[in-house]
């Protein structure tokens, strides 16, 4: 419990805190005014008022989307069903900006659609809204999806059987016990799109910027470091107030359910209406989830020869001070050192919250270890460049500093992963090991380390993808001479001409192999486990 | 004594679950906790074992207090309601965990899980999955793991509980007989009288965290300190009367009591067997309402026209319908004063 706390308080508080004193503070006195000035600038109350629609209507859009498929997938049994779901699972562990390129390539500039009938979307906030959805799809699929083919069948023929239409048995069965995990899910969609960055970074071009471009425009272009800090306490606000909703949604969704073996509730569809919904699924799962990505491959390839690839371990490109390839190297250095700090501190903050006479104290951490995922990649960044730059703590020059904020983003992701399968084990189970003769440290490794090794190796997994793509944290704080895999892609795209937007295209295309890759190998390591517990 | 306990108190959430209870085990005896669920049988073994601290009183083992020694320092060993066999070890590996945690070589070890698993009645299962265990199975297998550090005190909780009604009956006769034989000193814990008096010694009944009784199977059997002991003892006949001589003035009439028992306001328990019936003319005048048949005999249920129920214990043959209207006549013998 100790080293969790004291890694939170040192990489999350303390920053957090530089960023209050940075933003509120002018000439040692606090100045709680200037929050008032800087909202009520006429550019930050449009940014401001950008963000929470685009944020409503990406969720609705989503949703909309979405919620078939997490029917269909729930309830319908057809062939190539569980390659379906890791397809659609692969956009939410996809970076930010692979995202981000292979909308551009599909609807962008020279783009797939404007090739075709030359329609361009990347100047119109569509194209943010559409590559929300590529991410979030999975979100509500996994949520909704996974809780609705747990549901007991059996629940909605008994009302059937008591005179209730179809219709009418859904909505007064189903429904209800859904509505909490729908909520669920539309929270955390909005909460992620509320604080995209890599996307609107890169799709959003001068016109649209969220909250959390804003920041990273005031700190690195403007350098208006109290501008910056008062932008990331009300965006600190607003996601302290979404997770709270939350909090208590998820509460809402724990309470007594009937739930079943999703294996045993799926079916082969019948008549043509389940087909047709069936095949909606599918062509909308092509259209939006598939065909970005196949773009995206298409265009790494257009010189000829992998010409692309090959022009990514030139150093004299002029973009970076070394070879665009070596970036690969770095990032994949950093994501083992962050998955290692994020897999020790998360499972000792899950074993400390899953032991049954947890306080409320320690009840509280677990809601505070969630703050990171939400508070925004941004903020930690932004936070790391202005607290720990200074003695007691200067890691400016160190490497580590980036896996640090790495880890901080792949805590949350450890704890999620972890707590469960720590709470599932029976806490006799360690008695029984403890009255033959085994000391509290032996009952650990002889009885829960067994039970828990494959979720550990899951959340490992988890916290790797999560590292090896994030963007906003490294952005700020990744050195020039050693950027990693995202950060080069950004800039690669930020600079004109056709060989750099083709680079940027193939390291897409590499990030996107890799994560994939590691994503596939977790979802392997899932399903084995249900038959053992 | 091997195991003394002091005015053992447990307190959870403001409720006495052990209300200072004195127990002592000596070595080699079988001692049987039995009480209804929720008496506090449980955690009198988790207290001795070190899972459940004590809220005052003291846990002695071999005369040593054990406040403050943990679980796995103490030497006993506890077989789980539910067996707790480790899930992803294999029979033997889950026979050998005890003497691997006190540092046994492997060899001895092999040779050990041998030993036991041909005590208990599964020669050669040392391979095997516990997954695959039948019920019968894994209790084997859970006793062969908690004899297997040779634990100074055998604590068993519910040890036949799960189990279906003929495999209960046959375990118990080959625990007792195992328990004979090794010399183990035992205290179990179980709700079910049958058990309890073919296994133990010693028989201590629980109510709500206190001892109501203690003493030999037999002894508890034909005396229950007090109507609740009877009642869960499944005697069903327990009534107020007044002893004057060698009669009792009760709801049912006059009752014979035998000679000797104590005069004045009584508890009187009537055994099934005392109760005779006789044609609808003589004795008592009952109304049958109903008959369960218990293998051996059948019990009548019977409704006199005044007072409480009563039940009666008859042969086969000789069992009245339901609604028949019977006699009946008490025999003293089986009528004792309860306090």
């Amino acid at each position: 419990m100790a080293l969790p706390v004291a890694f939170f308080a040192v990489f999350f508080a303390w920053p957090v805190a530089a960023i209050v004193a940075r933003g509120l503070k002018v000439d040692g006195a606090w100045q709680f005014g200037r929050i008032a000035d800087v909202v009520t600038q006429p550019d930050i109350r449009h940014v401001l008022w950008f963000t929470t629609w685009q944020a409503l209507a990406s969720t609705a859009l989503t949703l909309l989307l979405a919620l078939p498929a997490a029917y269909v997938f729930a309830r319908f049994d057809f062939p190539g069903r569980a390659v379906l779901r890791a397809v659609v699972t692969v956009p939410f562990v996809l970076p930010t900006v692979v995202a981000g390129s292979a909308f551009l390539a599909l609807v962008g500039h020279h783009g797939l659609l404007d090739e075709l009938w030359g329609v361009r979307l990347d100047t119109t906030v569509w194209a943010i809204l559409l590559a929300h959805v590529f991410f979030n799809y999975a979100v509500v699929v996994r949520t909704v999806g996974g809780l609705w083919a747990q549901l007991d069948p059996r629940q909605e023929e008994a009302a059937r059987m008591l005179g209730a239409s179809p219709l009418h048995a859904w909505r007064k069965v189903t429904l209800p016990a859904l509505a909490p995990a729908v909520a669920a899910a539309a929270l955390m969609v909005f909460l992620f799109t509320f604080t995209s960055f890599g996307v609107v970074q890169i799709l959003g071009g001068p016109t649209f910027s969220t909250l959390e471009v804003e920041i990273y425009r005031q700190t690195s272009e403007v350098f208006d470091l109290s501008t910056a800090a008062v932008l990331t306490l009300v965006q600190f606000a607003a996601v302290g107030a979404i997770l709270v909703v939350h909090a208590w949604t998820v509460r809402r969704r724990e309470s007594a359910l009937r739930l079943v073996d999703a294996g045993t509730t799926a079916r082969r569809p019948r008549g043509a209406g389940q087909w047709a919904l069936l095949a909606g699924v599918l062509v909308t799962v092509a259209l939006l989830l598939v065909l970005p990505l196949a773009v995206l491959v298409r265009r790494s390839l257009d010189a000829p020869g992998f010409g692309y690839y090959r022009a990514l371990t030139d150093s004299d490109g002029g973009t970076f001070l070394v070879a665009p390839v070596d970036a690969v190297w770095t990032s994949l250095q950093y994501a083992v050192a962050a998955t290692a700090i994020a897999v020790v501190v998360g499972s000792l903050a899950a074993a400390a919250l899953a032991r049954r006479d947890a306080g409320r104290l320690v009840r509280g951490f677990d809601a505070l270890l969630m703050l990171p995922l939400g508070v925004s990649a941004v903020t930690v960044g932004f936070g790391f460049l202005i607290a720990l730059d200074k003695p007691p703590l200067d890691l400016r020059q160190s490497w580590i500093l980036v896996p640090l904020a790495q880890a901080l983003v792949g805590v949350p992701f450890v704890v999620r992963t972890m707590l469960p399968v720590l709470r599932a084990v029976d806490a006799r189970l360690r008695e029984a090991a403890a009255v033959l003769g085994a000391s509290p440290w032996r009952v650990w490794r002889e009885v829960d380390l067994p039970l828990v090794r494959r979720a550990l190796l899951v959340a490992a997994g988890f916290a790797f993808a999560v590292s090896l793509g994030e963007f906003g944290a490294t952005v700020f704080i990744a050195r020039p001479d050693n950027p990693t895999l995202p950060v080069a892609v950004a800039r690669l795209l930020s600079r004109p001409g056709d060989l750099n937007y083709g680079q940027a295209m193939a390291l897409s295309t590499i990030l996107m192999v890799v994560c994939a890759a590691a994503l596939l190998i977790l979802e392997r390591l899932r399903t084995d486990r249900t038959g053992e517990f | 004594m091997l195991l003394s306990l002091d005015a053992a108190t447990v307190r959870l959430g403001g409720r006495a679950v052990l209300d200072a209870v004195d127990l002592g085990v000596a070595e080699h005896e079988v001692v049987c906790v039995l009480g209804p669920s929720g008496s506090g049988k449980s955690t009198l073994l988790r207290a001795v074992a070190g899972l459940q601290p004590l809220s005052c009183g003291r846990v002695l083992l071999d005369g040593r207090d054990q406040c403050g020694v943990p679980a796995h320092k103490r030497g006993v060993g506890l077989m789980f309601q539910d067996h707790q066999l480790f899930p992803q070890r294999d029979v033997g590996a889950n026979v050998a965990f005890g003497p691997r945690m006190h540092g046994v070589p492997k060899g001895e070890r092999d040779a050990e899980v041998g030993k036991l698993l041909e005590l208990v009645g599964l020669p050669g299962a040392a391979r095997r999955s516990v997954a695959a265990l039948s019920g019968g199975e894994q209790q084997r297998v859970a006793l062969a793991r908690a004899l297997a550090p040779r634990p100074r005190l055998l604590m068993l909780d519910e040890p036949l509980g799960q189990l279906d009604r003929s495999l209960r009956e046959r375990l118990v006769v080959e625990l007792r007989e195992l328990f004979g034989r090794l010399g183990t000193t035992v205290l179990a814990v179980t709700h079910d009288q049958g058990e309890a008096f073919a296994l133990a010694d010693r028989v201590v009944v629980m109510r709500d965290g206190r001892i109501a009784q203690s003493g030999t199977p037999l002894e508890v059997w034909q005396r229950p300190a007090d109507a609740f002991v009877a009642r869960f003892l499944g005697f069903d006949n327990v009534v107020r009367a007044t002893v004057v001589g060698e009669a009792a003035d009760s709801p049912w009439g006059k009752l014979p009591v035998p000679e000797g028992t104590p005069q004045g306001g009584r508890t009187l328990l009537v055994r099934p067997a005392g109760v005779r019936l006789v044609p609808a003319d003589a004795g008592l005048p009952c109304t049958v309402t109903a008959r369960t048949f218990k293998g051996t005999h059948v019990a009548v249920r019977l409704q006199p026209a005044d007072g409480p129920h009563l039940e009666a214990a008859c042969a086969l043959r000789d069992a009245p319908e339901t609604g028949a209207s019977v006699g009946v006549e008490f025999d003293a013998a089986e009528i004792v004063a309860l306090d």
